[in-house]
């Protein structure tokens, strides 16, 4: 299968503060690849980077063939942050609504159609809140939440779907069912980049795993990857041993 | 994809087309549609109803112009309230009231160039602008631009008319508002703002609408947030200079910012947020009227107060 996403060489720096080291990694289409790295490896940035939302000081990535910062069509792409948006707190706004905002990118001026309104119900249908579309965003729990953002990315038929740590604070049943999800929507063809800092969900369910703190220790298939002692070696150099601390985002 | 592409630029294409065309039409609406049909509504409510309320020339522009506030304020300030950012329309207002202030000294000299509300629409649109460049290199819209803003507007427009020979009263209905000083050309402008607002928004809501709530997923789906932005605040502006006639540049964030607060008390679509806080907004215009009328109050003051009641009453009906 072809590559969709390819990141050569990539170097970023906050100020004078080097965050990513010269990083190059490639995602297939149909993978479902896990990042994971300690607090301040860079993770989010890399994910940014990829996406298009930042540009590298240095290096190139190219999205679909395309070079990532001018890559136009944003409807292939979704993204599930790990906080809840800045205005999800209070604004009111259905689950309805935020699933169809998938549909703008799709629709850019003109009104939503009928097809649109079933793809929007579909993809509630698929993620399993169908029966929350009217509740205000801000009343679902932490798991439902992220369901919808799912369904959002779904609506926009988006074929790459990112993730950053997006089981935070939700609980241990949800995460579970969460995950069956992902797996179930990367069988159905889409690829996923996950970040998640727990290594024992990752080998379950990621195919491949990356380790970066700041440059990259290891990229393999899940398999291989547990092999080396790219963990280890990532999170020594951030003084937590452990492979299970948690690492929030930078 | 390449598409897609060609689609989008087809729009855009007849987009911009359709501008000098809808521009036309609505100049010609303005100048030779609007004056019948408001002589026609308000010949047959005079005659229906035959009381001082909706025969006297002032209160039917008074009305007519307070309406049309009632519409694009709240529209407007749904976006506004919901990314915090209530304050601009008050520093706009403040910008724009430097504005008046520049145009009553510019027409006391020069007559042919009276038209104080030009020259707050100018400054908004020149504060509007400030505003954005600001947010954009100093990263949003916190409040020390804002307060910067608001004062230094106003600073403005009271250092012009402490220099200028300026009638106080007049001053004062800028101020405060005054719904008698509404000429008939005041209405037709705003019936343009108003035609401008809503056609806009009725073709960008969606857009609007996904900055306001998320912006990093907005971006990623490659709308074009900044572009999204400089038309938000360049709408508020207008919505300002419109309002400010009857609700004076002080009160004028109020009518932003109230209506659309009762009207999140009482539901969770944002859709629908949008159409009951534009029906509070009427509420407050046409109670605001009626009661200064009935009670002698400033209307200004009236129709804030009205909208701060109903917003108290939404607050304790959603208990």
């Amino acid at each position: 299968m072809s590559d969709i996403l390819t990141v050569n060489n990539v170097n970023f720096s906050y100020d004078d503060q080097p965050v990513l080291k010269d990083i190059s990694l490639s995602v297939r289409e149909g993978d479902f690849l896990g990042m994971i790295g300690p607090n301040g490896s860079g993770k989010t940035t890399l994910l940014k980077i990829m996406l298009g939302l930042q540009t590298p000081d240095s290096g190139t990535v190219e999205l679909f063939g395309e070079p990532a910062r001018s890559f136009e069509d944003g409807a292939r792409l979704g993204y599930v942050s790990q906080q809840s948006t800045e205005s999800d707190a209070t604004m009111p706004v259905t689950v309805r609504e935020v699933v169809a905002m998938g549909r703008y990118a799709h629709a850019g001026l003109r009104r939503l159609s009928e097809r649109d309104r079933d793809i929007i119900d579909r993809s509630l249908t698929k993620v399993g809140i169908a029966d929350l579309k009217n509740r205000r965003i801000s009343r679902l729990s932490g798991g439902q939440r992220q369901r919808a953002y799912i369904a959002r990315a779904l609506a926009s038929e988006a074929d790459l779907l990112a993730l950053d740590e997006p089981t935070v604070g939700v609980d241990a049943n949800s995460v579970e069912k969460f995950y069956q999800l992902l797996d179930e929507l990367n069988t159905d063809g889409i690829t996923i980049i996950l970040i998640e800092h727990d290594i024992g969900l990752l080998t379950e369910h990621a195919t491949s795993i990356a380790c970066l703190d700041g440059e990259l220790y290891a990229h393999a298939e899940t398999s291989e990857f547990l092999k080396t002692d790219a963990l280890e070696r990532a999170f020594s150099s951030a003084r937590v041993l452990s492979a299970n601390a948690p690492a929030g985002g930078n | 994809m390449s598409l897609r592409t060609a689609h989008t630029q087809k729009e855009l294409t007849l987009l911009l087309a359709s501008i000098p065309i809808g521009l036309l039409a609505l100049i010609g609406f303005i100048f030779w549609g609007f004056p019948p049909v408001y002589s026609f509504f308000w010949g047959t409510a005079c005659g229906t109803i035959d009381t001082w309320l909706v025969c006297s020339g002032f209160l039917q522009r008074g009305f007519t112009s307070g309406i049309l506030i009632g519409i694009t304020a709240p529209i407007v300030g749904a976006y506004l309230v919901n990314r915090q950012m209530a304050l601009i329309g008050e520093a706009l207002a403040h910008t724009a009231f430097g504005g008046v202030a520049i145009g009553l000294f510019v027409g006391a000299a020069i007559p042919s160039l009276n038209y104080p509300l030009g020259f707050a629409l100018i400054a908004a649109a020149v504060g509007a602008l400030g505003m954005q460049y600001i947010a954009v290199t100093t990263d949003g819209y916190a409040d020390i631009p804002i307060a910067i803003m608001l004062t230094g507007g106003f600073a403005v427009g009271i250092a012009v008319i402490s220099y200028g020979v300026v009638f106080s009263a007049t001053v004062e209905s800028y101020l405060f508002g005054d719904i008698l000083f509404v000429p008939f050309e005041n209405v037709q402008l705003m019936v343009g703002l108003t035609l401008i607002v809503a056609a806009t928004v009725a073709l960008t809501h969606k857009q609007l609408l996904f900055i306001t709530f998320d912006r990093e997923a907005a971006r990623l789906a490659r709308i074009n947030v900044w572009f999204y932005d400089t038309l938000l605040i360049v709408l508020t502006a207008l919505v300002v200079v419109a309002a400010m006639q009857i609700l004076g540049a002080i009160l004028v964030a109020g009518m932003l910012v109230i209506p659309v607060a009762a009207a999140m008390q009482l539901t969770n679509s944002f859709n629908r947020g949008m159409l009951l806080s534009v029906l509070l907004g009427q509420v407050a215009i046409i109670g605001g009227i009626l009661l200064s009328y009935y009670w002698n109050i400033a209307t200004g003051a009236m129709i804030i107060l009205v909208a701060i009641a109903t917003y108290l009453i939404a607050v304790a009906v959603s208990r």
